[in-house]
């Protein structure tokens, strides 16, 4: 190691960690951005150093959706496997939030964790990749997001080619060949490909999504045929123009048994040679089936044990707004994060097949992290919901535009409740007392700073912890 | 009576929401008592000019609206440009309000031709604006919705502004106008979706639809509470946020 920049790292390492500290006893925040923020000033190669002293390598996930829920089904399984793991688990995903908790696991001297585990924002994921040089790539899905950025799916893509394109047999890339960008993207890649997808006719959508947005063909532009879709624009895919169709799976799973609102079971082919493996997963919907899938790909590749796999998925607990249960003076609260369209439907489509008849809160700010615009709540089914008529309370600060939207997709008046609508999340609680009698459920879903805000009440009131005490 | 809407280009067109507007007609012509039903017109499909009630068009991105502009270049165009002529009530959004005028100049390569049923004309901007929008309309009072456009929008002498932007850039960022009136024909650049909170718009556009089939336009009242509610939280947030 070069004394000088070696210096660096241990002066940024140690600046990381005294900062860290300090935010998080005077209670500032989760400390987990800012003290990577200036640790990465001291040392702009803090991340490459870094990885470099992973024995085992790392494992870097991309996708808009499913990142954090998977990078933690990772962890889970390495660390199953008898591995230490270092991971940016506070979901931080930036270059200097990731080198941030990277200093903060591992030890300024000596041996420290064996294998990193990296979820990475998709517009950092290029630097990441660089930084980081991972031995296993998990391109989990890109879908449309909050639709004030335009044309961010292309831009992503078109920003990932060179890094893909660029990847040696040295490095494996577990690629969802569902989504038909992510497949073409491996197609001109050097790397080792580890194709996955679903193969489950059964739980094929009828038509595609409203809110689905790679329809067409990046090659010829032609639009493509389905023979089966499964979640948004993923599916089993084809372009009549130009002959190219989804390549075969290495890993797929092909069968999904929901077992109601808590679990279900996957049947995953391709993990050994003639044997099929079977998952009890502990989160329902399709796309929890897509992220266990995914981490089981990873897995794989990494040869990990099944009993690993097998027990991380079964005991797995969510991370902070992701199907988190909590219970508040005896109502029995779920709360979701749903950062853009597909998430809602996903969503939706999950309460609405594992038969949940218990109320609703649907949260909806339309703050710099969730999107300005909120004209994508026109682009979710909420038809879907609508049609099972749940007591629907409306919040947020747009919780008027998800009132309208819920009325116009056939929700009846009495079951509408915009009492709060508009209101801070702490009138919000406050009303829960007289909207949900103690006993019954609330299902909560809501966008990202919605999440933050309600969770910050919740905190308070000590319903929950602080997230970055998990 | 049936209510037939035509969705003009609803699989190649139809980002930020646009979609809401066609359920918004369809749920107050609905709440009127009248069979309301809605098509999509794709590429490739004939128009059937004598079909629809109201027609509606929204916004695309760029590589659509270039395939819509190709099948729009004939018959199917020219029934169109009739249609808005003839007084078929139709709201066009963003890229739709583009091709229904004179056309589409981008930065480089070639002009996208509209139609030529408004007059107005369209070009690339230097920046993009983005953001909720009030507007000051003489007919329907004001007016919410959201933006996000790079294209900038002048008007001939042959329309009218739809009205004044209060919050918001509007047509161009420049002469203070959003949107442009012609006949029965409403072409803007307010995502949101527009209808859905501004019952108003809606509600003249199926009012213009009844009267064209020789009923009186008079359209019984809806319980507008949760659409009133929704329009006076977004010009609040508008004003709170600014331009």
């Amino acid at each position: 190691m070069n004394p000088i920049s070696g210096a660096r790292t241990i002066a940024a390492m140690a600046a990381n960690r005294v900062i860290g500290t300090a935010i998080r006893r005077t209670g500032r925040g989760g400390g987990t951005a800012f003290p990577g923020m200036v640790a990465t000033r001291i040392a702009p190669d803090l991340l490459d150093r870094l990885a470099t002293r992973l024995p085992a390598g790392a494992v870097v996930v991309a996708g808009t959706n499913g990142k954090t829920t998977t990078t933690r089904m990772i962890s889970d399984v390495l660390r199953n496997a008898g591995l230490d793991v270092a991971h940016n688990r506070t979901g931080s995903n930036l270059v200097r939030g990731i080198a941030g908790a990277f200093a903060d696991q591992m030890p300024i001297a000596g041996s420290g964790p064996d294998i990193g585990v990296v979820e990475a924002d998709e517009n950092a994921f290029p630097e990441v990749v660089e930084r980081v040089q991972p031995r296993v790539i998990l391109l989990l899905n890109l879908f449309r997001d909050q639709l004030d950025r335009y044309g961010e799916l292309e831009s992503i893509a078109s920003a990932w080619r060179p890094v893909i394109r660029g990847l040696g047999p040295e490095t494996t890339l577990c690629v969802n060949a569902d989504d038909p960008r992510l497949a073409r993207l491996a197609e001109e890649s050097g790397a080792n490909v580890l194709a996955f997808g679903l193969s489950t006719a059964g739980i094929s959508l009828p038509e595609m999504p409203h809110a689905a947005d790679a329809a067409y063909c990046p090659v010829c532009g032609s639009r493509f045929d389905y023979s089966a879709i499964y979640l948004a624009h993923l599916g089993d895919w084809s372009c009549a123009t130009c002959r190219r169709e989804r390549p075969p799976l290495d890993l797929t799973v092909t069968d999904i048994t929901s077992e109601g609102f808590e679990r279900q079971c996957l049947r995953l082919e391709g993990w050994e040679p003639g044997r099929a493996l079977d998952l009890d997963l502990a989160l329902p919907g399709v796309y929890n089936a897509y992220n266990a899938l995914g981490a089981a790909a990873v897995a794989k590749s990494l040869g990990i044990a099944s009993e690993a796999l097998a027990s991380a998925v079964e005991e797995f607990r969510p991370a902070f707004g992701r199907l988190e249960r909590v219970e508040m003076d005896g109502r029995l609260l779920t709360l979701t994060l749903a950062k853009n369209p597909t998430g809602f439907n996903e969503v939706i489509r999950m309460l609405d097949s594992t038969g949940y008849d218990g109320a609703v809160m649907i949260g909806i700010n339309d703050l710099d992290a969730d999107g300005r615009d909120v004209s994508w709540l026109w682009d979710v089914d909420f038809e879907v919901l609508a049609r099972r008529n749940p007591p629907t309370i409306a919040a947020g600060i747009r919780g008027h535009d998800l009132a309208l939207r819920m009325t116009y997709a056939g929700l009846e008046p009495d079951r509408l409740d915009s009492t709060v609508a508009g209101e801070p999340f702490d009138r919000v609680v406050d009303h829960l007392d007289s909207a949900i009698d103690p006993g019954e459920r609330l299902f909560v879903l809501l966008t990202y700073t919605a999440m933050l805000q309600l969770r910050a009440v919740l905190a308070e009131r000590g319903v929950v912890e602080q997230f970055w005490e998990q | 009576m049936d209510l037939r809407i035509g969705w003009l280009y609803g699989h190649e067109m139809n980002i930020y929401g646009d979609r809401g507007n066609v359920l918004a007609l369809l749920h107050r012509a609905r709440g009127r008592g009248l069979e309301a039903e809605a098509d999509v017109i794709g590429v490739g499909d004939t128009f059937d000019l004598d079909r629809y009630d109201i027609l509606f068009w929204g916004g695309g991105q760029d590589r659509e609206q270039i395939t819509v502009s190709a099948d729009l270049q004939g018959q199917k165009g020219r029934d169109l440009k009739a249609a808005v002529e003839d007084g078929v009530p139709m709201l066009a959004i963003c890229g739709g309000y583009q091709l229904l005028g004179d056309g589409y100049r981008p930065y480089e390569g070639d002009k996208l031709p509209g139609i030529g049923a408004l007059d107005v004309t369209s070009e690339a901007g230097p920046t993009r604006f983005i953001g909720n929008v009030v507007v000051d309309s003489p007919e329907f009072g004001d007016l919410v919705g959201f933006e996000n456009h790079s294209g900038l929008t002048f008007l001939g002498p042959g329309v009218d502004p739809l009205g004044r932007t209060r919050v918001g850039h509007g047509n161009n960022g420049r002469d203070g106008f959003e949107g442009a009136r012609y006949r029965n024909t409403i072409g803007c650049y307010m995502h949101g979706a527009l209808l859905p909170k501004n019952p108003r718009v809606t509600d003249w556009l199926i009012a213009k639809a009844v009267q064209r089939r020789g009923t009186s336009g008079e359209l019984p009242p809806l319980r507008d509470h949760i659409e009133s509610a929704a329009h006076g939280a977004v010009v609040k947030r508008a004003l709170q946020l600014g331009r």
